[in-house]
């Protein structure tokens, strides 16, 4: 029976209750209580099921390491699952449910996994992958995805905002426990600035618990006046509750601040993501403490020693009233001493080592407590919670030399350094024979960009077990001292101290045990991997560490193998005869414990998911309703709906609007690249397959832009400015792209070219002025003249319209009449308003991207994805007449010359009808006789761009086709996603206007 | 998330601020080349483990690409510099030796 102890409880108020609920029941705690905390002193051992086979499971850590006690935490928008009860701190109406149970958490039916876990064993999921394969996809998979997961995912949005901040300093602290607290104060003393990152919501660590005085004066005094005098340091800044969770490159690491997860809905954001860039950091993480592997070491009561005496000293929760002890070291005996302390029974210390004559054992002794030393538990008894242990000798195979009566087990099977954020970014570990576990080795740091040592490691974390050799590493190297900051570079000499702990490897207890006791020893508790199943996969063999973990799922939970990875790399390593550093340990990745999405999205969610652009005509579009398309960060007009029209049938309008009388476009977004200096033209014909140095000034000339294998990239028009300035057009989506490609080119190529770019597309507003009444808009705006003599086809004139400065180019991409006006962006909105006034009288109406889609390919022009997609050269598209012949290079001139590129056999653009008017599906391909190796038909084409053309009142579609322009007239198939074929005859791709004589008045 | 001194605006920038641009050095092959020396300029990348020479610009700083020499395996950056050179200076040839005494440039020094 767990409950509340009538005194002490450092961590609790007694005067300030709250009250929870946990499956609908119930519950009282106090202030400073956590969820754990709470429901032990509840009497609430189990708390949850496991993953496969749904046994009954109770809170086994008091830390971020609980494998077990994991809740659906909240309800509705606030309903989180998974949460682990050990470091939830309880508020006044906290709701928490259990996870994976069904019906009930007392009655569960998925606990006759149980009963069959011989066929659930080792590496089920991989077995049944391979055979036999439709009961995977009619057993296995609906069995297993109906029980899959744990907690309930949340249904709606998260009602709280989590937010990012940055933080930078030279010396970043991870752990606020004794080794922490002089890390960050030698640090400050010596000037730098430290940030000290402590996951709990009080500094101090393990030491309040586990020590008494700490260099001659009380802990409580020493913690005191340590964090009195951090905070009296302008240049120190503590975060509490805040899980320093990843270390990345050169100093980089993200820490988890968890703002009001005590405090929900209080208006401040949930979690606070530090992104912290430290000049060194010094990991102070502590140890965490291992599981014995004996039989039924799952069972709710079976707590970790370290967590048995946390929940009483710091909570005044008893986890049972007779408590054994298991170990193989000496500090579980402070447990069995605070169970004493508080005026519980311990019946009885089982320690497997053949002796235990330390301070420890002999203090246990002299308090009247039972100590038998080599013995183990064979097994301990008991349903939904302990009911007493079968004791053995740890040597033999397990036979009962009595039994003793309990309500709780604490085992400890030594402590494990957490060197999780030292081995993130590469930090080397070595096997430390005297505690059994895996140390940073100080020799092989990971490193900072300037090569010296990014992480160093103090305390437990570094294998200092014990208070002793802590204070002396400090005392006889001085922190400060191995602190490097500004460029300072000291020799690391931690490793000289030895801690006086030692801990042997009992890696199963007994060491002989017996299959039916093995298969009853919880390695992994989330995942449920036992002694036994690592073992099968060793015989099955699975010999490296990576490997076994994925076959056998060991340490891949949430609780990431904390608990249970050094444990079963010691039962693997027996297992194919070998020595734990030989086989290895698993890759430490990021994070250290789960960070909730919300704190990694931060501020981006809804309007703010990314930025925005805008054209200065955006507020005028929304004005008239219009419906946005994202194009790259820009949103365009994708048409301009008017009341009860469908989305379609506004493209149609405005695609016949702009046939026979006007229409606007905001063409803003188009890139606009300007290229200047005496060696522009040059450059500009390296860039672009045809010459862009012979074009007059005045003249505009279309053309493309290859990579350096030969590929289409983007495409747009030039226009000379002046004998040494050009406009470069690019695509929307391709300015910042081209932009770059230019500098790349310039700044690492050709160096010595004087030639200097900027990309001016938000400098400019554009409208495209298109239809036969395109000229009489312009002339009711008057100010220049825009006459066919004034203004031909692909020229350019600066002038005035409707008193707005203006660039007017005659050029089409539409086939109409068509001037684009480019005005200073500050003028955008205003010219936009006049053109749509002015327009009325002309039958203007704006238009969005479809339209401008549907006219360009009623044209037979391509878009750059649309036509091409990285795979297309521009004379697979008829292009070749803007590929000059004449250059001796440009980007892609040869590539273009390799043999595949230059075959006969490539697909080529040609127009396609069907025969039936219908609209070709997008994506469709061009069947040809046969079948490949997959028995899919084989293909001699597809369709690029395929649209319902209002002008024709028919589908119409351009796509590339096997010998395409040969073929005119011959009749090809379709595919279409029911399955059946779609027959249209090869064309001209030019739908519209083939002469061009809309465009040329 | 790298940091990378800009060697032009002297900052130390952030991952964030730059844009990989994969090795650097390479000479250009364009008309003329043989297939094979087309397709070492095109495709045939170093992936060393360890010393690495690469291209970076600093994309939202100054703009300007730079070019960085440094160990793929520990992370170290031995030195930034500036991209208008055919081949790395000898002052990070030498701080590269003065970390990595073994390592030796596998190209011909044209000086």
């Amino acid at each position: 029976m767990s409950t509340r102890l009538a005194k002490g409880g450092r961590l609790i108020d007694r005067t300030a209750a709250v009250e929870i609920s946990f499956n609908g029941k119930r519950m009282k705690g106090y202030h400073g209580d956590t969820l754990a905390s709470a429901l032990l002193a509840n009497d609430q051992m189990l708390v949850g099921r496991s993953f496969k086979y749904h046994r009954p499971r109770g809170i086994v850590a008091s830390g971020p390491e609980e494998p077990n006690a994991l809740v659906n935490l909240g309800s509705g928008a606030r309903l989180e699952p998974n949460q682990r009860t050990t470091m939830t701190e309880v508020f006044d109406g906290l709701e928490a449910s259990s996870q994976n149970h069904w019906p009930s958490l007392e009655f569960d039916v998925g606990v006759v996994n149980n009963y069959v876990s011989r066929f659930l064993p080792a590496g089920f999921y991989y077995k049944t992958f391979i055979h036999p394969r439709p009961f995977w996809k009619h057993v296995f998979e609906p069995i297993i995805r109906h029980s899959a997961g744990l907690g309930k995912a949340p249904t709606t949005g998260d009602a709280d905002r989590y937010e990012q901040a940055y933080a930078f300093c030279d010396v970043l602290v991870v752990g606020a426990g004794v080794a922490g607290l002089l890390a960050a104060r030698a640090a400050a003393q010596d000037g730098a600035r430290v940030i000290l990152l402590e996951q709990a919501p009080q500094l101090g660590g393990r030491s309040p618990v586990d020590e008494t005085t700490v260099e001659g004066i009380s802990v409580e005094d020493w913690l005191a006046k340590a964090e009195a005098d951090l905070r009296a340091m302008d240049n120190v800044t503590i975060r509490t509750r805040t899980t320093g969770a990843g270390v990345y490159d050169h100093g980089y690491v993200l820490a988890d601040e968890r703002v009001a997860d005590h405090t929900p809905g209080d208006g401040r954001p949930k979690h606070r993501l530090w992104r912290i860039r430290a000049g060194k950091i010094i990991t102070a993480t502590g140890a965490i403490e291992r599981p014995l592997s004996f039989a039924g070491n799952d069972l709710p009561g079976v707590m970790l020693a370290g967590a048995v005496r946390d929940f009483v000293v710091n909570h005044a929760v008893s986890p049972g009233d007779r408590t054994v002890v298991v170990t193989n070291n000496d500090s579980a005996y402070q447990t069995a001493l605070a169970l004493k302390a508080a005026g519980l029974e311990v019946p009885v210390i089982l320690d497997a080592r053949d002796t235990a004559d330390g301070a420890l054992p002999e203090a246990a002794r002299a308090a009247g407590i039972r100590v038998l030393t080599g013995r183990a538990i064979a097994k301990v008894k008991g349903g939904k919670r302990v009911t007493g242990v079968a004791v053995c000798a740890q040597a033999g195979e397990g036979a009962v030399l009595e039994e003793v009566s309990c309500d709780a087990v604490a085992m400890s099977g030594g402590w494990s350094p957490v060197v999780h954020l030292w081995s993130h970014c590469g930090g080397k570990l070595l096997w430390d024979e005297t505690i059994s576990a895996f140390v940073p080795d100080p020799a092989r740091p990971p490193l900072n960009h300037d090569g010296s040592a990014m992480v160093s490691v103090v305390g437990a974390a570094a294998g200092l077990l014990d208070l002793p050799a802590i204070l002396e590493a400090v005392a006889s190297t001085g922190i400060s001292a191995r602190v490097e900051t500004k460029g300072r570079r000291k020799e690391d000499v931690t490793k000289t101290v030895k801690t006086s702990v030692e801990i042997p490897p009992i890696w199963v207890m007994p060491q002989g045990a017996p299959i039916t006791l093995r298969s009853k020893m919880w390695l992994d508790y989330q995942n449920d991997v036992k002694v036994s199943d690592v073992q099968l996969a060793a015989r099955e063999g699975y010999q490296s560490v990576e490997h076994t973990k994925r076959y056998t799922t060991l340490g891949m939970a949430t609780d990431q193998g904390k608990l249970s990875n050094i444990n079963g790399l010691g039962v693997l390593a027996d297992a194919l005869g070998q020595e734990i550093p030989q086989v290895g340990t698993t890759t430490f990745r990021p994070p250290y414990t789960p960070v909730t999405l919300g704190a990694l999205a931060g501020e981006s969610r809804g309007e703010i998911f990314q930025p925005l652009r805008r054209t200065p005509m955006h507020e005028s579009h929304e004005q008239s309703g219009a419906y946005f398309e994202p194009v790259g960060l820009w949103r365009r007009p994708y048409c301009f709906p008017r009341a009860g029209e469908t989305h379609e049938q506004a493209v149609h309008r405005e695609v016949l609007n702009t046939r026979s009388n006007l229409g606007l476009l905001d063409a803003s977004t188009l890139g606009k690249i300007i290229v200047k200096g005496p060696d522009a033209g040059k450059f500009l014909d390296m860039m672009y397959t045809g010459v862009m140095s012979t074009l007059p000034v005045g003249r505009c000339r279309y053309g493309l832009m290859c990579n350096e294998q030969g590929f289409l990239s983007d495409d747009g028009v030039v226009a000379r400015i002046d004998e040494d300035t050009w406009l470069c057009h690019t695509t929307s989506g391709g300015a910042d792209r081209i932009h770059a490609w230019m500098e790349d080119w310039l700044q690492c190529e050709w160096w010595d070219w004087q030639v200097y770019t900027a990309n001016v597309t938000e400098q400019y507003a554009q409208v495209a002025v298109v239809g036969p009444n395109a000229r009489k808009l312009l002339q009711v705006l008057g100010g220049m003249d825009v006459s066919k003599e004034a203004l031909p086809f692909m020229q350019w004139a600066d002038g005035t319209l409707g008193g707005f400065p203006v660039r007017a180019y005659r050029i089409s991409f539409s086939g109409e009449l068509s001037y684009e006006i480019a005005v200073p962006a500050s003028h955008g909105a205003a010219f936009w308003e006049a053109c749509m006034e002015a327009g009325k009288a002309l039958g203007a109406m704006p238009y969005g991207t479809e339209c401008l889609h549907i006219m360009r390919a009623e044209k037979g022009f391509i878009m750059i994805g649309d036509e091409t997609d990285g795979t297309v050269i521009p004379q697979d598209l008829g292009l070749d007449w803007a590929i000059s012949k004449k250059k001796a290079d440009f980007l892609g001139k040869r590539g273009q010359e390799r043999s595949f590129l230059a075959s006969p056999e490539r697909w080529k653009l040609v127009g396609f009808e069907t025969l039936d008017g219908s609209v070709i599906p997008d994506g469709s391909y061009i069947v040809a006789e046969g079948v490949n190796g997959n028995g899919q038909r084989n293909t001699q084409g597809r369709v690029t761009s395929t649209y319902y053309s209002p002008t024709l009142k028919r589908g119409i579609a351009m796509g590339l086709l096997h010998h395409g322009p040969q073929r005119m007239g011959e009749v090809v198939e379709f595919n279409t996603v029911s399955g059946g074929t779609v027959k249209a005859r090869v064309r001209d791709a030019v739908f519209y206007d083939k002469d061009g004589e809309k465009q040329n008045v | 998330m790298l940091t990378l001194e800009c060697p032009y605006c002297g900052v130390m920038a952030d991952e964030t601020e730059l844009s990989p641009g994969y090795e650097a050095h390479l000479k250009r092959f364009g008309p003329g080349a043989s297939p094979e020396e087309f397709e070492a300029y095109m495709f045939a990348r170093k992936n060393p483990k360890g010393v690495h020479f690469e291209r970076w610009r600093h994309s939202y700083g100054c703009g300007k690409w730079f070019l960085a020499a440094r160990c793929t395996a520990t992370l170290e950056v031995f030195g930034t510099y500036p991209a208008q050179v055919s081949e790395p200076p000898a002052d990070i040839i030498a701080k590269i030796q003065a970390r990595r005494p073994d390592w030796q440039p596998d190209w011909k020094a044209t000086k």
